[in-house]
């Protein structure tokens, strides 16, 4: 029998002896262990761990069951997206920064235009239904990742069931997600000026319909773990973090709100014509992973009913302008998915080839160029699902964003792995970061 | 109406804040005198050296980003900055805030860079400041402002007052130092360490400041203007295109 390239490796370092697992081969482990004679083990889980939350590295230092120093290793998913920015226009900037939190990527887009609509001065002339629009995605994409978090945290447990009806439910935001803007995820969508396009005929039917599927399917969730002893005895008082705690680690989002303290940006300090909406903020007083589920439970069916208003105001709106007036500044056509498969308008074609030289200069130097934004820098927040998420955007003037910064909630929320999981259990780990529901994407951008 | 401004019981009202453009929330009584001079602009359409026949080459135009603010920056503004005022008085270093900058709505204050750390304290301490959380903290690089390239610009956010502030400090290349608000603020941990990653200010007092994005053996500090973008030409069906930041760029 030949050596078996997957089993365990044992080396000796300064640092004391050094076991890499790589599966099946426990008994070799615990047997070193045993032999070493040692309470102290210092685990390093991860970043490929399907328990982690994405490509997250814990470096645990354990006694027995006991976790005595957490630590967490991040950066395994930099991509430079802001480097990135600063050699794109202000549009494209978009479409790079939606890849950051790829679970929220609508909250990316429109926290980075917020701020460059803010910079341009047009904060008051974005169109009614590009408002609606904006905060229509903004929700459904609110319930499809609390979904996610909900069903990842499950699944971490071992409650496969509710990854399976997490995922279920997910899947109908996102085909929601491909109607309107043509993708399910990465979507750049929200434009500065308003949004890229107009709802698809048959949208809002669309959306009424997942209204009435969800409002059968939440109780569901409620029904599967609000009072299942075994999913309540793994989050009751697992990663405690009190309100004081909170503020100093800067938590923000559910974290922040299953302290008690109603902090929602959307109400606090309205942006995108949130304060026409009515909805509720959700608390928890438990300051524990189960009330972070809980409050994100009650969150789904406030954007649920955030996105009914929606759809009345749509039905209104048909046909009203999406983009802002200026010429100087929306984009020059609105394009459609043409017989060839690539986005066009035919008008808009015949337009500048056919009769105006000035219309195609206009759209090929909006196009190439693209617009300048004064210098100045602004830094618009808001609430996304894992809480505030702002972009400090700065302009020098010119066709490029000088700096564009994500404060993302993800990156300031994992720094309180250390207090929310020290001193608990190996298991305990798990749930406490599922509970602050890190998406590697926005922590490492 | 000015969306994302704050807007809660104790904010002030809106006509305070109305802003069109890029001028000032209270309109003529904010007088702007000479913003920092952060570079400057030649020619146009991104066409450098001879072959420039747009007429626009001899061009040059300085970029200068919003300048100082006098009071009364109106709103809930002026409270804030005379409190920090008054309490900087009080702690004997009234010299810490170099300049007040208003701009589409949002307050910046320009501190010393030697006093961050107490300037931050008072912030959060003081009864009629009250920034109990530090949002965000980041960096900024200016490569043509000489002796003051890098800046840390950190956003504090009153949840007592349901108000915004933006705090900004520079630094020379020559000297990287900036006093470390971790003590006060221990969510800047990783932001500070995050700063030093990507533009190698080096933030004294912070209890670990390693690199956390980067590997820890990476040369140089790519948030920098002068560390290159990267990146290899593609050919698609015969044609290259070159990597992004070597394409014609616009000025």
């Amino acid at each position: 029998m030949t050596a078996d390239p997957y089993a365990a490796t044992e080396s000796e370092t300064t640092e004391g002896r050094v076991f890499t697992v790589t599966g099946q081969d426990w008994d070799s482990l615990v047997s070193g262990v045993a032999e070493e004679g040692e309470d102290r083990v210092v685990v390093n889980m991860g970043p490929q761990h399907p328990s982690t939350h994405g490509v997250l590295r814990l470096i645990l230092e354990l006694e027995g069951e006991t976790v005595t120093e957490a630590r967490c290793g991040i950066g395994y998913l930099h991509t430079g997206i802001e480097k990135n920015m600063e050699y794109r226009s202000w549009v494209q900037g978009v479409t790079f920064c939606t890849r950051m939190d790829y679970l929220s990527p609508f909250y990316n887009e429109a926290a980075y235009v917020f701020s460059v609509e803010r910079l341009l001065g047009i904060e008051d002339d974005i169109t009614e239904k590009a408002r609606v629009m904006r905060v229509l995605m903004m929700e459904l994409n609110r319930i499809s990742s609390h979904l996610v978090c909900i069903a990842t945290g499950g699944m971490e447990i071992g409650a496969l069931t509710v990854m399976t009806i997490g995922f279920r439910e997910r899947e109908l935001v996102l085909d929601l997600f491909e109607t309107i803007t043509g993708l399910r995820m990465n979507h750049a969508f929200i434009r500065p000026g308003g949004v890229a396009q107009d709802l698809p005929a048959g949208a809002l039917d669309d959306i009424t319909s997942f209204i009435a599927l969800m409002k059968k399917r939440l109780p569901e969730y409620a029904a599967l773990c609000n009072a299942n002893p075994i999913f309540k005895a793994r989050l009751d008082g697992v990663g405690h973090l009190d309100l004081s705690g909170c503020l100093a680690l800067g938590m923000t989002g559910p974290v922040l709100r299953s302290t008690g303290y109603p902090w929602d940006l959307r109400r606090a300090q309205p942006y995108a014509g949130y304060d026409e909406f009515d909805f509720d903020v959700c608390t928890w007083d438990t300051a524990d992973a189960y009330g972070r589920f809980r409050v994100r439970l009650d969150e789904m069916w406030e954007s649920l009913r955030i996105v009914e208003q929606c759809v009345t105001r749509l039905a209104d709106l048909e046909g009203a302008p999406v983009m802002v007036e200026d010429k100087k500044i929306a984009w020059p056509s609105q394009l459609a998915i043409g017989q060839d498969g690539m986005g066009n308008s035919l008008d808009h074609i015949r337009h500048i080839m056919g009769e105006s030289m000035e219309a195609l200069i206009h759209h090929f130097k909006l196009v190439t160029e693209g617009f300048r934004v004064p210098a100045g820098q602004a830094y618009v927040p808001i609430e996304s699902p894992r809480g505030e998420l702002g972009a400090h955007v700065v302009s020098d003037g010119g066709t490029r964003p000088f700096r564009a910064h994500f404060r993302d909630p993800s990156f300031t929320n994992l720094q309180a792995t250390s207090v929310m999981s020290e001193g608990g259990q190996v298991a305990d780990v798990i749930v406490a970061i599922a509970s602050i529901d890190p998406v590697m994407g926005g922590v490492d951008r | 109406m000015t969306q994302g401004g704050p807007k809660g019981p104790d904010a002030p009202d809106d006509k305070g804040l109305e802003h069109t453009g890029t001028q000032d929330p209270s309109g003529d009584s904010v007088r702007e005198t000479g913003g920092e001079v952060v570079g400057t602009r030649q020619g146009m359409f991104g066409v450098r050296g001879t072959g420039d026949t747009s007429g626009y080459g001899g061009l040059t135009r300085q970029v200068t980003m919003p300048g100082s603010s006098t009071p009364p920056f109106g709103g809930w503004f002026d409270e804030v900055a005379q409190a920090l005022q008054q309490a900087t008085a009080d702690a004997g270093f009234d010299d810490a805030v170099e300049g007040v900058v208003v701009h589409v709505g949002e307050i910046t204050f320009h501190v010393k860079r030697e006093r961050l750390a107490e300037v931050a304290r008072l912030l959060r301490d003081s009864e009629s400041l009250r920034f109990e959380v530090l949002a965000s903290l980041s960096g900024v690089h200016y490569p043509d402002e000489t002796n003051r390239e890098l800046h840390v610009v950190l956003h504090l956010l009153s949840m007592t007052h349901n108000r915004r502030i933006r705090v900004e400090v520079a630094a020379p290349d020559a000297d990287p130092h900036v006093p470390s608000v971790v003590a006060t603020y221990p969510t800047a941990d990783w932001h500070e360490r995050e700063t030093f990653d990507f533009f190698g200010v080096v933030f004294d007092g912070h209890p670990g400041l390693t690199r956390i994005e980067m590997p820890d053996d990476w040369p140089g500090h790519p948030q920098r203007k002068d560390y290159p973008l990267g990146g290899i030409p593609v050919e698609y069906k015969g044609a290259t295109v070159p990597p992004p930041d070597e394409r014609r760029s616009y000025n």
